[in-house]
């Protein structure tokens, strides 16, 4: 960082020394350009700081410990948003089993296995971009369209007699689909972190005798490990937050008990936000409630996004110092 | 190993690459010696195998998620429950329906007569994503240029993450804030006639669209190589001049990059929109007027179908035209950004 700085302290007095650069047009127009985009800086910043302002000005005084470990009652105008938080952790969980080993093996192969200008490769590649730009919507689509009304029903038809028990929107079938849209979210962030292990390092485990599996594994793997974090991070994020794709793969308005099993549908904090706040009978008795769901989501999310970026930075230093 | 992606490096770089005999002196990065390694045992083949095969997922995945809301949204072309309610023409035509003077393009799917007119919902997204992008374009790539150009490095250090904790708020949230907060400061600001309209919700949406835009218009920025500025500055251009057209033209690629996957986000966001939108399907060109886009209507109207029904298969084919719009334009930014590297060369 030091370099880049001397270096634009060098330009500076570059610029300083050529008279014919100093007119009053140009010292003008360097100041414009530079107010003007200080500006979009300014106001992107305020976006944010009003947001979390808001939220926190309404939710915090609604928020606390009975919120979090009650469940909803008297028409979700009282008690807390305990169901929603378990049905989340769960689908989460299962989004993340399902998820995060397919897409570290995706980015293993990538990096460490394949040659970067087969086909295959560029198929992988195209196809995970695209993926990452999928809307969540089609997702939904996608989820209603493959899990439940295919896999589902073919289970059913397979196991149960046709008796309706998988092909249903359930718990399942809402992780599954999370886990295809977190799917790009592992792949980059782990490959990042392939890319940043010393090829030194496999060399050295490869001159030992190692199998390029045992290296991959027993070497490479390790180093990357904090790059897997982060993307798995990243990925619980991003499902804990999304509502599109499990509006018709799982996610309930409200539910009585808590999930009982993977067929069972679950409430979520992320869909209970949308629900109250289009389809409520009173807003302002569910505002309360609607602003402290609000900020728990808001805050797990910040906090996971941060715990990302910490981690992510001291990867990033660490291979740096290795370089 | 990164050496070469730092300014010092890239100098070092592009210096050694002016001097034209350079190349022959420069160290090749020579391939290591192939070994004969021990014969991998019989399981690790296996694991590889696996992981192989795991490797195709997203390939796997892209396909599948066109072929099954594709599947869906076939039976439009050929099922007679679906054709004698809508067909292919009567949801792009104008239709003459009892009770109206002139022909048009109408959306009431659930009505005696179901109508099916897309136009409505098209012209609804397409005012949203112009609100939308009008916003986050200059925001995004002016807070790029400034943090790119003009904030110290170590400003930029601190501000990239606090604009990607913007790219972290849930869409629900935002369409939360939009609903709740800004529709009414926009109604006092503007007095507008309804609350939710294509205005708030286009400016909530850049609130999702401007992170995209950001990112890798600051990325471009930033890689733009230190030996174009020197140029420019020595030719006794001022900063703003070096800026304006040797930066940013040296960047477009990867800014129209940005710019494209911003609009994919745009086109597909839901959440935002459905609930800050009124969706109401109507044409109006005016953005004060409540709005209806495609995502929108997908997401509000699919829980209250019967499976199989006229109605579900129109909302599989918007899926599906969401889809292939979306990945164009994804394809476009994505092929910018490849473009961008090559160009901008080996230094990343």
């Amino acid at each position: 960082m030091s370099a880049d700085g001397t270096v634009a302290t060098a330009e500076r007095a570059a610029a300083a020394n050529l008279a014919t650069v100093r007119t009053r047009r140009n010292f003008f127009a360097d100041g414009a350009l530079a107010i003007a985009s200080g500006a979009a800086l300014a106001i992107v910043l305020a976006i944010l700081t009003v947001i979390l302002f808001d939220t926190i000005r309404h939710g915090l005084p609604h928020l606390s410990l009975s919120f979090l470990t009650e469940a909803p009652r008297e028409g979700m105008t009282q008690g807390g948003i305990f169901p929603a938080i378990i049905g989340m952790v769960e689908m989460v969980i299962l989004m993340t089993l399902a998820g995060v080993p397919i897409g570290v093996a995706t980015a293993i192969y990538l990096h460490e296995y394949a040659s970067p200008v087969s086909p295959l490769t560029r198929a992988i590649r195209i196809a995970v971009a695209n993926l990452a730009g999928v809307p969540s919507i089609v997702f939904g689509l996608f989820g209603l369209g493959f899990f439940v009304q295919f896999l589902g029903a073919g289970i059913d038809k397979a196991f149960f007699h046709g008796e309706k028990v998988y092909g249903q929107p359930a718990l399942i079938w809402a992780a599954a689909t999370m886990a295809v849209l977190t799917l790009p979210v592992v792949i980059v962030a782990t490959e990042e972190a392939l890319r940043a292990v010393p090829r030194e390092l496999r060399e050295a485990s490869l001159a030992l005798g190692a199998t390029k599996f045992q290296t991959i594994f027993n070497v490479v793997v390790p180093q990357a490990s904090a790059g897997i974090l982060t993307g798995t991070i990243l990925a619980v994020s991003r499902g804990a937050g999304e509502v599109a794709p499990i509006l018709f793969t799982g996610a309930a308005y409200f539910l009585p008990l808590l999930p009982k099993g993977l067929s069972s549908q679950f409430m979520s904090p992320s869909y209970h936000v949308y629900v109250l706040s289009t389809q409520s009978p009173d807003v302002d008795a569910t505002k309360p409630i609607l602003y402290a769901t609000v900020l728990v989501l808001l805050g797990l999310t910040f906090t996971l996004n941060i715990a990302a970026v910490v981690v992510r930075a001291r990867m990033r230093r660490r291979a740096g110092v290795a370089a | 190993m990164h050496a070469v992606t730092t300014p010092e490096g890239a100098i070092t770089i592009a210096r050694q690459k002016r001097r034209s005999n350079a190349r022959l002196t420069m160290p090749q990065t020579t391939k290591p010696p192939r070994l004969t390694l021990a014969r991998a045992p019989f399981w690790h083949r296996a694991a590889e195998w696996l992981l192989h095969a795991l490797a195709v997922s997203a390939v796997v995945a892209i396909v599948l998620i066109l072929v099954f809301i594709a599947k869906e949204a076939a039976p439009i072309l050929y099922a007679k429950v679906v054709r004698d309610e809508v067909t292919l023409g009567k949801m792009w035509v104008p239709q003459l329906w009892p009770g109206y003077d002139e022909s048009s393009s109408v959306w009431q799917p659930v009505s005696d007569i179901p109508k099916f007119g897309l136009w409505p919902l098209i012209l609804g997204t397409i005012k949203v994503t112009i609100v939308s992008m009008a916003v986050s374009v200059p925001l995004g790539v002016g807070a790029a240029v400034y943090v790119s150009q003009y904030a110290r490095p170590r400003t930029g250090e601190i501000v990239k993450p606090i604009v990607e904790l913007l790219a972290g708020i849930p869409s629900v949230v935002l369409g939360f804030f939009a609903l709740m907060v800004m529709a009414s400061w926009f109604q006092d600001l503007f007095h507008l006639e309804s609350r939710l309209n294509a205005l708030v919700s286009g400016v909530a949406l850049s609130f999702a669209v401007i992170p995209v835009i950001f990112t890798l218009s600051e990325e471009a920025l930033r890689a733009v190589p230190r030996s174009y500025v020197e140029a420019s500055i020595a030719l006794g251009a001022a900063r703003w001049q070096t800026i304006a057209r040797v930066i940013l033209p040296a960047a477009s690629p990867g800014i129209a990059a940005g710019v494209a996957l911003g609009l994919g986000r745009a086109v597909g966001e839901t959440m935002i929109v459905l609930m800050a939108s009124g969706n109401a399907a109507i044409v109006s060109a005016s953005f004060a007027d409540s709005a209806r886009t495609i995502s929108a209507t997908i997401a509000a109207e699919l829980a209250e179908v019967v499976f199989g029904g006229a109605h579900y298969t129109v909302l599989f084919f918007l899926g599906t035209l969401l889809f292939l719009v979306t990945f164009g334009i994804n394809s476009v930014g994505d092929w910018a950004i490849r473009r961008m590297k090559r160009r901008l060369g080996s230094a990343t």
